[in-house]
């Protein structure tokens, strides 16, 4: 129902760094929960509209205001790396 | 007024400290030292902001000489440590977190300060509200206060077991398919789960944005009330906050049953339900028909479907809440990572649980190019056939009473290897929280020494009538012990 490769596959999309013993107990977990999961197949829903969220709330809006925002010094506080008042990453474009 | 001031229910801390017997800062300081005395035994706290408390007790003291006479002021509270709290430490019990601190303050905890509440610690819990005994801390799990073997449910367990072992007068968790419920069960608690968009969830760290809510766990229905009144209402920085008045809930209760119909589904009572906890609830729904209400069959077809439901939507959900943990903004990071893929995927690797990973995985999948029709549009078609039972269950009745956990309170281990045996805790409290209904677990007697909670659940918006109901159930039963036992010996 699941293999291996789309256990690597979604840990790619997820960005999870897997290592080899947990995507074997993930492919294991996952094949298991997808199979109780096989219940859900039982029910013949083509004519049932989805529910996405349940209270019926239209577009909800506010006066377009301005607020006084947080800090710049607060919201920086807890970046792991701030350099000239920026966070700071690791490259994003690699030469490869 | 004795030393056991921290035995206290809110309503009795509330009468004395305006009648003047006590002050804020004696029940702080009596409520600090119950957490000196019994917290290594029930881990119920990640942090005890000692110092804080006693400084938010004197403002509080001060305030009622200046004639405040807010129920919560000088009421030591304990926070769930998954909502935000203003230069205090934040961390969903989670690696990830670790060394996060918020610059600002969740709705509800600045509705509490602004009540004069008094905030003594954040609570342990399942990492990222994940987890249905506590036992997915990242930190360490907690232990059921009536019998320190076993887990106090989750994923609020360390607010549950908080209220149970009397380290605070209540507390605030949160609930996305029952984890305020679940451990107020199992700890012997009240636990209420507001309606969706009743409790404002700015600054609730997101799990399923279509199922949390914020709720309270209380000694008793009442303090519930008075909680509620205090953290509902409408709040511009949550667009899924409903804009309805609030009541003051604890005004409402009469005691009265009477001509209230109580819906009961054959569908809560049946296989993998323990028959010692079936009997309780049964007798439960008795004494509330022995006093005036109505009791009435009725039939939620598609119960069974509500946990492969939730476990479809809430992990996918997740996956895409739990993307913004990466190493940049916030919390653990990886400064030698050579770029930023690298970087976000060690982060995450490193600071996950196995659960929230499964989890990850789990809505990743399903949410995925070519299965999103099988699994995720699938259960929400099927969320609207559970919606729609409730919605014909409540044309002829007022509540429906249920179980809260199908099993008392399990032994710490017990279901770790099996991820299917956990989910199936949620049993009983996910189909409500997915047609996003109000419900409370309130304390209804003992299996074995171990509580059962009674769950009653009402219309979108009948916290009032839910309440009233609870309420008067807990006047009609026997005093509630306490579980000195185990977590004073």
């Amino acid at each position: 129902m699941i293999d291996r490769e789309q256990v690597v596959h979604v840990a790619a999309l997820a960005r999870l760094a897997l290592s080899d013993a947990e995507i074997d107990r993930m492919q294991a977990d996952l094949q298991q929960i997808l199979q109780a999961f096989e219940a859900l197949n039982a029910l013949d829903v083509s004519d049932v509209a989805p529910t996405a969220q349940v209270i019926p709330l239209a577009t909800v809006e506010r006066p377009d205001t301005t607020e006084a925002p947080l800090s710049h010094d607060d919201v920086m506080r807890n970046a792991p790396r701030v350099e000239r008042d920026q966070i700071r990453v690791p490259a994003v474009l690699t030469e490869d | 007024m004795s030393d056991d001031l921290f035995r206290l229910t809110v309503t009795e801390a509330s009468s004395a400290l305006e009648a003047g017997d006590i002050s804020s800062v004696d029940l702080t300081g009596s409520v600090l030292d119950r957490i000196d005395a019994v917290d290594a035994r029930t881990g119920a706290f990640l942090l005890v902001t000692a110092d804080a408390a006693i400084d938010q007790a004197r403002e509080a003291d001060a305030r009622r000489k200046t004639g405040d006479a807010n129920p919560l002021l000088g009421i030591p509270l304990a926070i769930k440590d998954v909502l935000c709290t203003d230069g205090v430490a934040t961390t969903c019990a989670s690696r990830i977190l670790e060394g996060f601190v918020p610059p600002y303050d969740a709705t509800v905890v600045a509705r509490l300060k602004a009540a004069g509440a008094v905030l003594v610690g954040k609570t342990n819990m399942d990492e990222f509200a994940m987890g249905s005994s506590n036992e997915n801390s990242g930190y360490h799990p907690v232990r059921n206060p009536w019998d320190l073997s076993r887990v106090p449910g989750g994923s609020s367990g360390g607010s549950a077991a908080a209220v149970a072992a009397d380290e605070c007068l209540a507390a605030l968790g949160s609930d996305t398919g029952g984890s305020v419920r679940q451990p107020a069960a199992l700890c012997g608690c009240v636990g209420l789960k507001p309606t969706y968009g009743r409790v404002s969830r700015f600054g609730l760290v997101a799990f399923a944005s279509s199922l949390d809510q914020v709720g309270p766990l209380a000694k008793s229905v009442r303090d519930a009330a008075v909680l509620l009144s205090a953290i509902s209402g409408h709040d511009s920085r949550d667009a899924t906050s409903l804009p309805e008045p609030v009541p003051d809930y604890a005004a409402m209760l009469d005691g009265s049953v009477e001509g209230l119909r109580i819906g009961v589904a054959p569908e809560y009572f049946g296989e993998g339900i323990d028959a010692g906890v079936s009997a309780a609830v049964r007798e439960a729904i008795g004494v509330l028909e022995t006093n005036g209400a109505e009791l009435r069959e009725i039939t939620l077809p598609h119960t069974e479907y509500a946990l492969p439901v939730y476990y479809v939507i809430a992990p996918s959900e997740a996956s895409a809440n739990l993307a913004r943990y990466n190493g940049v903004k916030y919390g653990l990071s990886d400064p030698q990572a050579v770029d930023v893929d690298e970087m976000m995927a060690t982060v995450r690797a490193r600071g996950f649980g196995a659960e929230v990973k499964r989890r990850i995985m789990l809505g990743t999948f399903a949410l995925s190019s070519g299965y999103y029709d099988a699994y995720y549009l699938r259960a929400q078609k099927i969320r609207t056939l559970i919606k729609q039972d409730f919605d014909t269950a409540f044309e002829s009745v007022d509540v429906i009473a249920a179980p809260t956990s199908p099993t008392t309170a399990f032994d710490l281990g017990g279901r770790t290897a099996d991820p299917l045996a956990m989910y199936r805790a949620d049993v009983l409290t996910l189909p409500a929280s997915l047609a996003g209904l109000a419900a409370v677990s309130v304390p209804c007697g003992f299996v074995d020494g171990l509580p059962v909670g009674l769950q009653l659940i009402a219309p979108p918006l009948h916290e009032a009538r839910l309440l009233r109901a609870a309420d008067a159930y807990e006047r009609l039963r026997p005093a509630w012990p306490a579980p000195r036992q185990a977590v004073e010996a």
